[in-house]
């Protein structure tokens, strides 16, 4: 099971990476989606570089709503930030309610048109999952277990370190995955705000009509989705295996 | 007083954040029409000194509350005086700032309404959250609050404000991709409810196949939304094609059909997936006693293992109804309609006024969405049928 | 030795531990016992100063425990309760090796201990070091625990409910396995139960407490004869209080010099395990023999039901 799941991993890889380095040796395959004779493969951009400008992209936004959700996601459950748990339960369940394009819309007239407002997008909407992972992740948390680390004498810092954030660890990690997986799919639509993507590809098969385009753009960012949760999941198994934190 | 002994922190941050909006961030931006960038202007150089200094009293008020009192009744009071406030002020600018009967300046609200808005609706939704209101309590407060945000709006109170302005131009437009907007989001739904729940109850009878099959959902979900909607314009166009029948039903590759589908497709992973969770939760002592005493597997599955997972299956459709509400909006991009067409549309003449027409609609539906199904939740899981 | 000297805790208005006074010996077993809500964990956790007193103070080997700062106090006394509380995410090895860790151990150092007490509690070193507390059965996830809470040496050991989530049979070889801990390392233990058996298996001493006072404080076969209060009265006596008693002398304590051609005993043996011996064989004395086998007196069944007449 474990073997056949490595393999497809790597054939998925090696997909992606042999579609993105010579697209053109795929030509043939797209090439019954055309019509009136219409180029088979993107030709106004380099696809490696729109799948790496989209990955940098959304990798940045997530690095960033990684480290405030889960900051404030420890500020609001330690007991000097217990004022302000109920409403971040609050704002957390109302900003899932906000759709990403919304999100996007609204940031461009604060900071015009490119990556900027997608950078923004992507960091709001990446917010939610984590911190809501975050504060669940600290908070199951079994009082027995923190009675007995301070039984044995850990001040609160250690205590917090070597057994809440350990035993978190895995909800918050599911968080980040949970964020990354949306923010791949999400980053497209930062294309119709001149975002660099392969939303680009796909919005270009839509105005002139090329469904190789919507494929190729789609398929690829599908990949890039699911390798990327993968390879989460696979730090995430590693943690919770060895968990040692000193 | 008891409720005096202590500076609220929360209170503090939510009341510095005001006080520095509305001592440096404009309350409005005038514009002269709609492509033009706007000037900024402070409250109080807006509105005649009575009219500001009112607001603002009431805004020092609610921040008084927000620091030194911890009694949420007062505080969502407080709060909600400090918003009445707040909007009257934006009215009353927009109809101070344009002259009479001229149809093309705007008065938009600027970023310091925003954040003011932003910080009296988080101490309004903490006093909310505080006093632990009951679902139908909740479902009480949403109307009251669509209430009366809906009577001013219907009156013409803020017709002197950009996305009012905008609504006056696209009012007929704004109720077709309206009702095109809800009525996608609760079709996929409904669609995806009558094949997902079937599916699910499989999934829990064959484990073998649990896997198989939540992973191919899982995949499908990894599509980005706009990839997905582009992809089926290709077969359901070539339906149409070949298919007069299908045509003639509105089957075609641009539009509602290709949305319909992709809405659909997403759909079915969250509602399979948790109603196997649902029925996981099932206790095995449950079924064994009910075929105990004589229930056939029919009545099993729809009076005890459906029953007792329906919270569990609704939680997954509050999750669904969300996220279409929210996709949808993509969905204009293949032609769909729905409130997503402004946000394009704002986005590609630059108007945020067109954006916010279809934004902040959108967020009411989900909001109001999620409000009602979280309710309807908790009260099934407080009286299981 | 602990001195407990006028505890108490308030929370609000609800007095939960009552001015208790008690002095513990030092290298044997106290058994504070009591009705759930009766304030016996709240008494126990002030010793480690989870919970601040109220009033009062507690003093070890003389010394005021509030002078320490809380968390270093609670590094040199052992701490375990009910359910265990393992930590998930480390081995048994590091689990045993927490407090050592905190203390700043040498890594050779704390691999010996954590190899010692693993081997004390009959767990293979090799095999057991490296597994996670899912691994392990319920029995041997309460020994780790308990192994733990010994492992920096400490000098007292506090115990809450710690095998009140084991069934009854691994629970009395839990028992067993702690008084020989204790013999073994000669640790002062003080032990919260609710259950009146263990507290008189285990403790040399036991206090009987109830809405957050101490009812009696004496040893076990005290609270049998003279109970100060009905409560305890009531606690203790629930069924055969006089096969009860028997349960708490040994032969060792109750042979006379002599020899006897009935059948042989252990010493170590309870007057009541003697006594069922006799009748089932028909015999009307028993040889007692030490644990080496040499005869240390002899014992009749007359001398046996003397001892357990209640005056």
């Amino acid at each position: 099971m474990a073997r056949a799941a490595a393999l497809l991993r790597i054939a998925a890889a090696g997909l992606l990476a042999a579609f993105l380095l010579m697209p053109q040796r795929f030509a043939p395959l797209f090439a019954p989606l055309t019509q009136y004779g219409a180029p088979p493969i993107y030709d106004q951009g380099n696809l490696l570089d729109l799948a790496l400008a989209q990955l940098g992209t959304v990798c940045c936004a997530a690095f960033a709503s990684t480290i405030v959700a889960v900051g404030l996601g420890i500020l609001v459950t330690r007991k000097s930030g217990a004022e302000f748990l109920p409403l971040s339960r609050t704002l957390v369940s109302f900003g899932q309610t906000f759709p990403p394009v919304a999100v996007l819309a609204v940031a461009v007239p604060l900071v015009g048109f490119g990556e900027k407002p997608t950078l923004i997008a992507l960091f709001t909407y990446g917010l939610l999952p984590i911190f809501e992972n975050t504060i669940v992740g600290l908070q199951i948390c079994p009082p027995a277990l923190l009675e007995a680390a301070s039984g044995m004498g850990m001040s609160a810092r250690q205590r917090f370190l070597s057994v809440e954030l350990p035993l978190a660890m895995p909800l918050i990690l599911e968080g980040v995955r949970l964020s990354l997986v949306i923010n791949v799919g999400t980053a497209t639509i930062g294309s119709t705000v001149a975002a660099k993507g392969l939303g680009e590809v796909i919005i270009a098969g839509l105005l002139s009509n090329n469904d190789a385009f919507i494929l190729q753009g789609g398929l690829v960012t599908g990949l890039m989705a699911i390798l990327l949760y993968d390879a989460i999941s696979a730090v995430e198994r590693r943690i919770c295996r060895t968990a040692r934190v000193d | 007083m008891r409720g005096l002994r202590h500076i609220d922190r929360l209170g503090a941050l939510l009341a510095a954040i005001g006080a520095a909006a509305l001592a440096w961030l404009p309350f409005v931006v005038f514009k002269l029409n709609r492509i033009l960038p706007g000037d900024p202007r402070g409250l109080l150089q807006v509105l005649p000194a009575p009219a500001s200094l009112a607001c603002v009293a009431a805004l020092i008020l609610a921040a008084s509350a927000a620091l030194l009192i911890a009694k949420p009744q007062v505080r969502l009071l407080a709060a909600l005086l400090g918003l009445v406030a707040l909007a009257a002020a934006l009215a009353a600018a927009g109809d101070v700032l344009t002259p009479l009967g001229n149809q093309v300046v705007r008065v938009a609200p600027g970023s310091g309404f925003w954040v003011l808005f932003a910080s009296l609706g988080m101490m309004a939704s903490d006093a909310v959250t505080r006093l632990r209101p009951g679902p139908g309590m909740r479902v009480l407060y949403l109307a009251v609050f669509i209430a009366a945000a809906a009577i001013p709006l219907a009156h013409g109170t803020f017709d002197h404000i950009s996305v009012m302005r905008e609504y006056r131009v696209n009012a007929g437009r704004f109720q077709h991709e309206a009702r095109r907007h809800v009525l996608l989001a609760f079709g996929s739904l409904a669609a995806a409810v009558l094949v997902a729940l079937p599916v699910g109850i499989f999934c829990h009878r064959v484990p073998r196949l649990r896997g198989a099959i939540q992973g191919a959902l899982n995949l499908l979900q990894t599509i980005p939304a706009i990839a997905l909607f582009g992809i089926l314009m290709a077969p359901l166009g070539a339906l149409a094609a070949a298919v007069p029948f299908a045509a003639r039903i509105g089957v075609s590759g641009i539009g509602a059909a290709p949305a319909l589908v992709a809405l659909f497709l997403y759909s079915l992973l969250p509602i399979v997936a948790n109603t196997v969770a649902g029925l996981k939760r099932v206790s095995p002592a449950a079924v064994e006693a009910a075929r105990g005493m004589g229930m056939t597997s029919w009545q099993i599955l729809a009076g005890v293992e459906l029953a007792l997972a329906l919270p569990v299956i609704l939680t997954g459709i509050r999750i669904v109804l969300v996220q279409n509400i929210g996709l949808v909006t993509i969905a204009a991009l293949i032609g769909a309609g729905g409130l997503g067409t402004f946000v394009f549309q704002g986005i590609g003449q630059n108007a945020i006024d067109l954006v916010l027409l279809g934004a902040i609609p959108t967020v009411a539906l989900a909001f109001s969405a999620t409000v009602i199904l979280d309710a309807l939740v908790e009260v099934m899981n407080r009286k299981p049928p | 030795m602990i001195s407990i000297e006028n505890l108490s805790k308030q929370y609000g208005a609800t007095t939960v531990v009552d001015a208790v006074s008690l002095a513990i010996e030092r290298d044997s077993i106290t058994v504070i016992v009591g009705t759930s809500g009766s304030g016996k964990s709240t008494l126990l956790r002030m010793i480690n100063r989870l919970v601040e007193p109220t009033h009062g103070r507690v003093l070890i080997d003389g010394k005021d425990t509030a002078g320490e700062p809380a968390h270093l106090l609670r590094r040199r006394i052992g701490y375990a309760l009910q359910g265990h509380g393992l930590f998930p995410h480390r081995t048994v090895a590091e689990n045993i090796a927490t407090v050592p860790r905190l203390l700043g151990w040498s890594k050779q150092r704390i691999g010996a201990r954590v190899d010692e007490l693993l081997t004390a509690f009959q767990m293979e070193a090799g095999e057991f070091r490296q597994k996670f507390p899912h691994q392990l059965s319920g029995g041997q996830q309460q020994r780790v625990g308990v192994a733990r809470a010994l492992a920096a040496e400490p000098s007292v050991l506090l115990m809450d409910e710690p095998f009140g989530a084991l069934d009854p049979i691994i629970r009395a070889k839990a028992q067993e396995d702690l008084l020989a801990i204790q013999r073994r390392f000669g640790t002062t233990i003080v032990l919260v139960t609710h259950d009146m058996e263990e507290a008189f298996r285990l403790g040399k001493r036991v206090a009987v407490m109830s809405h957050g006072r101490v009812l009696q404080y004496d040893p076990p076969a005290m609270l049998l004869t003279r109970p100060a209060d009905p409560l305890v009265a009531r606690l203790t006596g629930i069924a055969h209080p006089a096969l009860r008693l028997l349960s708490l002398m040994t032969a060792g304590e109750a042979a006379v010099p002599g020899a006897s051609p009935g059948p042989t005993v252990a010493a170590a043996a309870s007057l009541r395990d003697v006594l069922s011996e006799l009748l089932w064989r028909g015999a009307d004395s028993a040889a007692v023999v030490d644990a080496d086998g040499r005869p240390c007196g002899c014992l009749t069944i007359e001398a046996i039901l003397a001892r357990g007449r209640a005056s």
